[in-house]
């Protein structure tokens, strides 16, 4: 009856029933409205979308990551043995390796994109020195997911890629040798060499990206965007926008663009994986994936003496450079036509890395020897990715069968033991039964001149249990204990 | 512009600019849902694996060419190779069965794993019985119980033919009970 019942105007309007009770619980709508309404100094534009393309491919990473992880093995023996399993059996396993392999591709191109419209806008400037080098530790934990990555299928390709990248690592002085082992856990590669790539790939990096990425966007919200380059880095100036609706639909055509591009390249061009990684191959030449090919390149460079400088001083310098970048750089100038040193810098730094690795590429084919090698070694990629399945045979199976190979007393032993019955109560193979206790393992415990003992004269236990005295010609004897012996 | 974020609800004459966000909002909320679920489904059909394909396996062993059994005389002992899928790996082992007739002559293969406790049963030619060494239960020739501790019969396995071959599913018996039980 009396309107002053009704709400007054000031407050929002009330919502009801399911969404006020979800907001009551959890802020959802507050929560939305800080991430929709960012505003974004002289509107929304397609220069600001590789950030959350970014995200994107990080969290698809993190999905198919997760998922793989169902049937990989990270050891040595089982690994290259999984990862076929995935691409061969599962049922659209190939499709996920693919999309996790050149996901990472993804990563670094978009990480390229996203680096380089943030330096050529000057959007590290006006407070965002935090943000920027939290950016830049997301850079190099990328390059390090993707390093680690890579060997995990444990085939030709990722071995001997991954032998080279360790062994480069070996070039820095005094420690380097040390680092190296602690990677490879070892003088070589190997099972933990695996083991550690693994833990790094699948526990440490990402536990340091999703902390630094939390830290990276919070810094972000903090510092404001940067807006255009005519925008003033320190107190902005110009008619905001918020980020919903126009910058979110610019945002999303680049993650629908890579949608459909990943897709379409892992439906059709499906990652392969090569033959088993084989270390007693001297032939195979290694070749690191893409992205690496312009380090690759640049450390074939240096050696002996000089390797110091090429290895250690001028990628020190370099990163250095680009982590000091906000502190050295305190002008207020966005316009990359009035900051000339830093433009030629870029094209420098990026030319550079081109032509590194457009010089890698012209050099393997125009070398016949290793043209050919290549060849080789895609072709026998190709071959391997054509066959089906094949399980690995587990190790329990191959050990019954190697005692009849290893050892010709051991296995005429063997029939001894299964013509007089033994494996009646010890079980075939000697595994045990009810009966009487299983023989494997035997050897460890008794030598063989007491087990010899036991058979002529057993003990009093084994007597009750119903082993009789073993009363055979000498060499059937010594054959039988040949046997037992050899049951590990 | 703190209120303006308040999108649905209001029901204005004039298409206001929350109706067209919260409108668009809907849109996007539909569409990502759409993509999102095209996405998973590669991911569902690799976690559902499983239940799409065999993933373990006990292949039939071949035991011999059935001919090879035609004038069965007594029961014949034969190694058997397992081979037994699991996921990624594979188990081959060796199993000793025989091949014997029942009592219309058809033929039979026998484990040769005593149901009493396990041990391995030998072939008494004197005695024309399975004797088991361990507490002497005793087998007829087709593998039925004659007398001893064993609850049931020799266990007989499943088998098949194929291109003239005798094929056997190896399998293996809850021991001490007198209905034969698959384990595993």
């Amino acid at each position: 009856m009396h309107s002053n019942k009704s709400a007054p105007d000031a407050a929002p309007p009330a919502r009801t029933g399911f969404r006020a009770w979800l907001n009551h619980r959890t802020g959802l709508d507050d929560l939305l409205r800080i991430t929709l309404d960012e505003p974004i100094p002289g509107g929304a534009r397609f220069a600001y979308i590789f950030g959350s393309g970014l995200l994107f491919i990080f969290i698809s990473q993190v999905i198919t990551g997760i998922f793989l992880a169902l049937y990989y093995v990270p050891s040595a023996d089982h690994a290259h043995t999984t990862v076929a399993y995935i691409t061969k059996a599962v049922t659209a396993g190939s499709f996920l390796r693919s999309l996790h392999a050149y996901g990472a591709s993804a990563m670094v191109v978009v990480l390229f994109l996203h680096l380089s419209q943030t330096y050529i806008y000057g959007s590290y400037k006006g407070r965002r020195e935090l943000l920027w080098l939290s950016g830049c530790m997301l850079f190099g934990l990328v390059l390090a997911m993707a390093f680690t990555g890579y060997l995990l299928p444990w085939d030709q390709r990722a071995y001997f890629a991954t032998a080279v990248g360790t062994n480069a690592v070996s070039e820095v002085p005094w420690i380097g040798e040390s680092i190296k082992r602690m990677m490879r856990g070892g003088t070589e590669m190997g099972t933990l060499t695996i083991s550690r790539f693994f833990v790094a790939h699948v526990f440490f990096v990402p536990a340091l990206i999703f902390a630094l990425l939390a830290s990276h966007i919070f810094l972000f919200r903090k510092a404001g965007a940067a807006g255009p380059v005519s925008e003033d880095p320190y107190h902005p100036k110009q008619k905001a926008e918020p980020f919903y609706p126009r910058q979110v639909l610019m945002d999303l055509s680049l993650t629908a663009l890579l949608i459909a591009g990943l897709g379409l390249l892992c439906f059709f061009v499906p990652m392969k994986l090569g033959p088993p990684a084989n270390p007693a191959d001297a032939q195979y030449i290694p070749r690191p994936e893409w992205y690496y090919l312009p380090i690759f390149q640049w450390l074939k460079y240096w050696h002996g003496s000089a390797a110091i400088v090429g290895v250690l001083v001028i990628p020190t310098i370099i990163v250095m450079a680009i982590l000091a970048l906000p502190f050295l750089d305190h002008s207020v100038e966005r316009r990359p036509w009035r900051r000339p040193i830093a433009m030629v810098a870029y094209a420098f730094v990026v030319l550079a890395l081109l032509g590194l690795g457009l010089r890698s590429q012209y050099l393997d084919r125009h070398d016949p020897s290793v043209a050919q090698q290549l060849a080789k070694q895609k072709n026998e990629e190709d071959e391997y990715a054509r066959k089906p399945f094949e399980p690995e045979l587990s190790a329990a199976s191959l050990a019954a069968a190697n005692v009849t190979l290893a050892d010709p007393l051991a296995a005429k032993g063997k029939t001894i033991f299964e013509a007089n019955s033994c494996n009646a109560c010890h079980g075939d193979g000697g595994v045990g039964t009810a009966a009487a206790p299983a023989l494997i393992g035997v050897s460890a415990k008794l030598s063989p001149d007491q087990v010899a003992e036991l058979f002529k004269h057993p003990t009093a236990k084994m007597t009750a249990g119903g082993m009789p005295p073993i009363d055979l010609p000498p060499d059937d004897f010594k054959a039988l204990i040949a046997y037992v012996e050899s049951l590990k | 512009m703190a209120e303006s974020a308040d999108r649905p609800g209001d029901a204005d004459a004039l298409p206001s600019l929350e109706d067209r966000r919260s409108f668009l909002g809907a849109l996007l909320g539909l569409g990502s849902v759409f993509v999102g679920g095209l996405l998973s489904v590669p991911l569902i059909r690799f976690a559902l694996f499983p239940l799409i394909r065999r993933t373990t396996e006990l292949k039939s062993s071949p035991v011999g060419e059935l001919n090879e059994f035609s004038s069965l005389a007594e029961p014949a002992l034969k190694t058997i190779q397992i081979e037994q899928v699991d996921g990624w790996r594979k188990t081959i082992s060796e199993k000793a069965v025989y091949v014997t007739k029942d009592s219309q002559g058809r033929l039979r293969v026998l484990s040769s794993i005593c149901p009493h406790l396990g041990c391995t049963v030998p072939w008494n030619k004197e005695k024309n019985e399975f004797i088991c060494p361990c507490h002497g239960a005793t087998f007829a020739p087709d593998g039925s119980r004659v007398s001893g501790p064993s609850r049931r019969g020799m266990d007989t396995l499943e088998t098949s033919v194929q291109d003239g071959q005798l094929q056997v599913r190896f399998q293996y018996f809850r021991q001490l009970v007198s209905d034969k039980e698959v384990i595993g």
